[in-house]
């Protein structure tokens, strides 16, 4: 029973990260049709903002994290959409798809020259106690981890369900021309989209890095975890999303310990040709229609 | 006239390509993980590289002529290694230093060996000195030299049966992996649990949680430094209390500054560490901290100390042959007194492994401590 309890934790919580980048997938590829390789850099690059606020610009931790979103939203949201994608898109899916995995590279390659090759200690945010819940190790991290995740998911929920411009947001990525004929200000809106991946990569780098470590090569498998997620839980649903990531993060801790740790990256792999096969749409995905 | 230049303008371009030998430098390569999932261990094994190579050149190279260092990152591909082993050698190398995953080195040897250029590795799985290539020479000792030292300790001073052990699922992490459990089993110890784990991977709660309920009374800890760290911490977070036994890789200066507190306690069998009392080790650490702004690992120090071989070799031979530095460097024992290049007394058999002698080192308030100097074996 301890041994379950502390596999549902500890993948729940891992997997409360891989729907943020997954959440960022399904978003991109709702508003303006971007599958976005890069995802699992973008996830990555943040926590170097931090560091490099604390130990270049010698700011307090919760100023260097400020200085992150900003940041994260300005490159990896604004200048993403201006310099990538909008030159990119008119081109096709394709050579778009190339961009971003070429830009992933770029953003690897330069964290690795300009700040270093080294994984880096990241300060916890949280407090380090582990309190023992029915024999299972559960860290404030860990709880801490899921509750903002969660927070930050419902939250954009509530935010595209309950307010105008969220609707307006789900309007143009069923539609844009007819949200533009209705006096949606499609542009804008597609904007607001990219914004708010650069916000939820930044909140996943940071939550992720105390534990996971910063590193220049961390987006290589969250990116690839991130996407299996998204197309497993249904890649025009954020819920799908939410659901595919969790569902990755306790499927990887329960394939460790009960079927074989040497094999346990390909299981999240082999779920997602079931899924391919089974339900094209991921399990909560919907064949016709997109909504963000 | 113009038959004469043209003559003279071949001979020139003959002379040129047919490398080191006839030029007023000697043209050494470094292969290494520059970029990739290796950057971490390959940039700074290549400055250790670099901080050897200016010192040689500044005291006036090898033989008298500077050393022509050319740097070719792997990208921690080993089919992209094995290219530029090629073409270090077609560009006139005449030693080659690198690679440091023994993934990438079991594979590029080769490409050295089938050109007779000698080539000094940081990688430590067994298997490489093991295959009979007479031109691959380690510059830190193979797993399988150190796992009795390990074995015995655990069950001689810990009085321990039952071991786990939680080690990287690549060839480094297969050799040693391998070693340890021959070694232990003939021991009379059980592996009572034997948990792989991929590169890069970055979540071990599961990996933990097996060797917490598997009855392991100590673990054995075979990886690479940011997976290390990263299962240190979880072990501390899931309260697994059992002694940590490492080899170099668990008690460096690295793991302790990612794992923070969770590092203390770690204990490892270390060939190379900066915590050893040895005035030249004090000194290279100085240099290389002053230098490159940080601290170096026992990768720094086998990059130093392979750039460094081959000049003390290069310099018995008294030409620059790579057939007579092979040779040379098969049964050399090489004294640090008279050579402070290697830091530490070291010697190589006739398969180019190393012997010299080691350390146990313990993680104590976030510093290395050296508890016990092993002889060589």
């Amino acid at each position: 029973m301890a041994e379950l309890l502390q596999i549902l934790v500890s993948g729940l919580s891992a997997g409360a990260i891989y729907a943020l980048a997954a959440v960022g997938f399904t978003l991109l590829w709702q508003a303006s049709q971007t599958i976005n390789f890069a995802q699992g850099e973008f996830v990555m690059l943040p926590a170097f903002f931090v560091l490099a606020g604390m130990t270049i610009f010698g700011l307090p931790l919760w100023a260097a994290i400020l200085t992150a979103l900003v940041l994260s939203l300005v490159v990896l949201g604004a200048m993403f959409k201006k310099l990538i994608v909008e030159p990119m898109l008119p081109h096709g899916t394709l050579p778009l798809v190339i961009a971003t995995i070429a830009l992933g590279i770029l953003m690897k390659e330069s964290v690795k020259e300009f700040y270093s090759a080294q994984g880096q200690p990241f300060p916890p945010l949280f407090p380090q106690h582990v309190i023992n819940f029915f024999g299972a190790s559960i860290s404030i991290q860990d709880i801490c981890n899921l509750v903002v995740a969660f927070a930050a998911i419902i939250s954009l929920q509530l935010f595209l369900g309950r307010t105008r411009t969220g609707r307006a947001m789900q309007a143009t990525a069923q539609d844009p021309r007819v949200a533009e004929i209705l006096g949606v200000d499609v542009k804008k809106m597609v904007m607001y989209t990219f914004l708010i991946n650069g916000a939820l990569a930044a909140i996943a780098s940071i939550l992720i890095s105390p534990v996971y470590l910063a590193k220049f090569s961390n987006g290589e498998t969250l990116g690839m975890i991130a996407f299996i997620a998204a197309i497993v839980g249904g890649f025009n649903q954020i819920k799908g999303a939410l659901l595919g990531g969790l569902l990755i993060g306790v499927i990887d801790n329960l394939a460790a310990v009960y079927v074989s740790a040497e094999y346990r990256t390909a299981i999240p792999l082999i779920l997602l040709i079931v899924i391919i096969m089974v339900r094209p749409q991921g399990i909560l995905g919907t064949p016709e229609g997109r909504t963000v | 006239m113009m038959k004469r230049n043209v003559l003279a303008g071949v001979s020139l371009t003959a002379m040129l390509m047919a490398g080191g030998a006839y030029a007023d430098t000697v043209k050494i390569a470094n292969i290494s993980e520059l970029s990739g999932a290796g950057a971490a261990a390959g940039t700074v094994w290549a400055h250790g590289v670099d901080l050897a190579v200016d010192e040689i050149n500044e005291h006036g190279g090898i033989l008298g002529m500077q050393v022509e260092m050319r740097e070719y990152d792997s990208q921690t591909d080993p089919l992209q290694s094995r290219a530029l082993v090629q073409k270090a050698i077609d560009e006139g190398a005449f030693a080659l230093l690198g690679t440091v995953y023994s993934s990438s080195t079991v594979v590029n040897m080769l490409v050295a060996q089938q050109n007779g250029i000698p080539q000094f590795t940081a990688s430590e799985a067994p298997s490489i000195t093991q295959k009979g290539n007479p031109y691959i020479f380690r510059t830190n000792w193979g797993a399988q030299k150190g796992m009795p030292k390990i074995g015995a300790y655990m069950r001689d001073q810990l009085g321990v049966e039952n071991v786990a052990v939680a080690w990287a699922n690549t060839e480094f992490g297969k050799g040693g992996h391998d070693s340890f459990v021959e070694i232990v089993e003939e021991m009379g110890l059980k592996v009572v649990a034997d948990v792989p784990s991929e590169q890069g991977q970055a979540d071990f709660s599961a990996d933990v949680l097996r060797i917490k309920n598997s009855g392991a009374e100590a673990v054995f800890i075979y990886l690479t430094q940011e997976e290390a760290a990263r299962f240190l911490m979880e072990a501390t977070k899931q309260g697994l209390e059992i002694p940590k036994i490492g080899d170099s890789v668990l008690t460096s200066e690295k793991v302790i500054e990612l794992a923070g507190p969770a590092a203390n306690g770690a204990k490892g069998h270390a060939a190379l560490t900066i915590a050893a009392d040895e005035p030249r080790v004090q000194e290279f650490a100085a240099k290389f901290t002053d230098r490159f702004g940080y601290s170096p690992d026992y990768n720094a120090m086998k990059g130093y100390i392979g750039a460094y071989t081959i000049k003390y070799a290069t310099e018995m031979v008294g030409e620059v042959d790579s057939q007579k530095l092979a040779d040379t460097v098969h049964g050399l024992c090489l004294d640090a007194e008279e050579y402070p290049g290697v830091l530490i007394d070291m010697c190589w058999d006739d398969t180019g492994e190393v012997s010299r002698e080691s350390y146990m080192v313990e993680v104590v308030n976030g510093q290395e401590q050296v508890s016990e100097v092993l002889p060589a074996n």
